[in-house]
């Protein structure tokens, strides 16, 4: 059953950023996006971790998603025209990718042996754990977090205004 | 009874797949959904190495990441919409102007 699952929502987040790939109007690269984060917010509850699940998909899917939505929107973004990407990104670009992930799994590989398995329930939430570490182990990073989303705040509503005393 | 390495692998797979559309694209916005599909993949190596190792520092980490992608989505986003706004475009070819 926990095979089952994992493998369907797997196969569903590759399906979806294999067509965020190809896909060529935005739109529907970030539909496919919101697919990706919903679908693993699922192996995150396989995983024991259900707070972070939910943020996923209250946040991820959600609110994030929204927002890009809304930038489509107020961009008027059209369909991307087929372009020559660059002589490095041509002839070096998919080995290096290959190259990377293949590496990668090779890693894994070697430190993950079969034999350690993830089983539903192993490894329960505790998101009064992750709160009490939050607000005591990780308070500054947290404060400083804050700070940094008021920066965006304001460096967004500052790039995004309309400029009306510009001189040419 | 999934072996941990699968969601280790995934998240490889994702995060190149990622990386191979921020390479190939040439669309500003696709270029913003491929970072956050690689923030995504990142998040998915926390948590299973959360698992793994039952620390919950790495489950912490993920909402780093998260809040780290908001503040990057919405200044992107607002970069997008001004670009586009003096341009009339969002491939990423034309941006070849420091300044306007």
């Amino acid at each position: 059953m926990h095979q089952a699952l994992f493998f369907v929502f797997a196969a569903a987040a590759l399906g979806f950023a294999i067509n965020l790939l190809i896909q060529r109007q935005p739109a529907y690269g970030a539909l496919s996006l919101m697919g990706v984060t919903a679908s693993l917010a699922p192996l995150y509850l396989m995983l024991g971790a259900e707070f972070i699940a939910a943020a996923q998909v209250l946040f991820c899917a959600g609110a994030a998603l929204v927002l890009l939505v809304f930038a489509i929107l107020l961009v008027n973004a059209r369909v991307e025209a087929p372009s020559e990407p660059g002589s490095f990104v041509r002839h070096l670009g998919a080995p290096v990718i290959v190259l990377l992930a293949g590496l990668v799994v090779a890693v894994i590989y070697r430190q993950f042996p079969a034999e350690s398995v993830a089983r539903f329930g192993d490894f329960p939430g505790q998101t009064a754990s992750i709160g009490r570490r939050l607000f005591l182990q990780y308070l500054l990073p947290f404060e400083a977090l804050s700070i940094l989303i008021l920066v965006a705040i304001v460096g967004a509503v500052t790039l995004a205004q309309r400029r009306t005393d510009r001189n040419p | 009874m999934v072996p941990l390495s699968y969601y280790l692998i995934l998240s490889a797979i994702l995060f190149g797949l990622g990386a191979a559309g921020f390479l190939f694209r040439r669309n500003l916005i696709t270029l913003l959904l491929c970072v956050e599909l690689m923030l995504n993949a990142v998040s998915l190596t926390f948590v299973a190495l959360s698992y793994a190792f039952r620390q919950l520092d790495g489950q912490v980490v993920v909402l780093f990441v998260m809040a780290v992608a908001a503040a990057e989505a919405a200044v992107g986003l607002a970069i997008v919409v001004a670009v586009f706004r003096d341009r009339a475009s969002l491939s990423v070819d034309e941006m070849n102007r420091m300044k306007w």
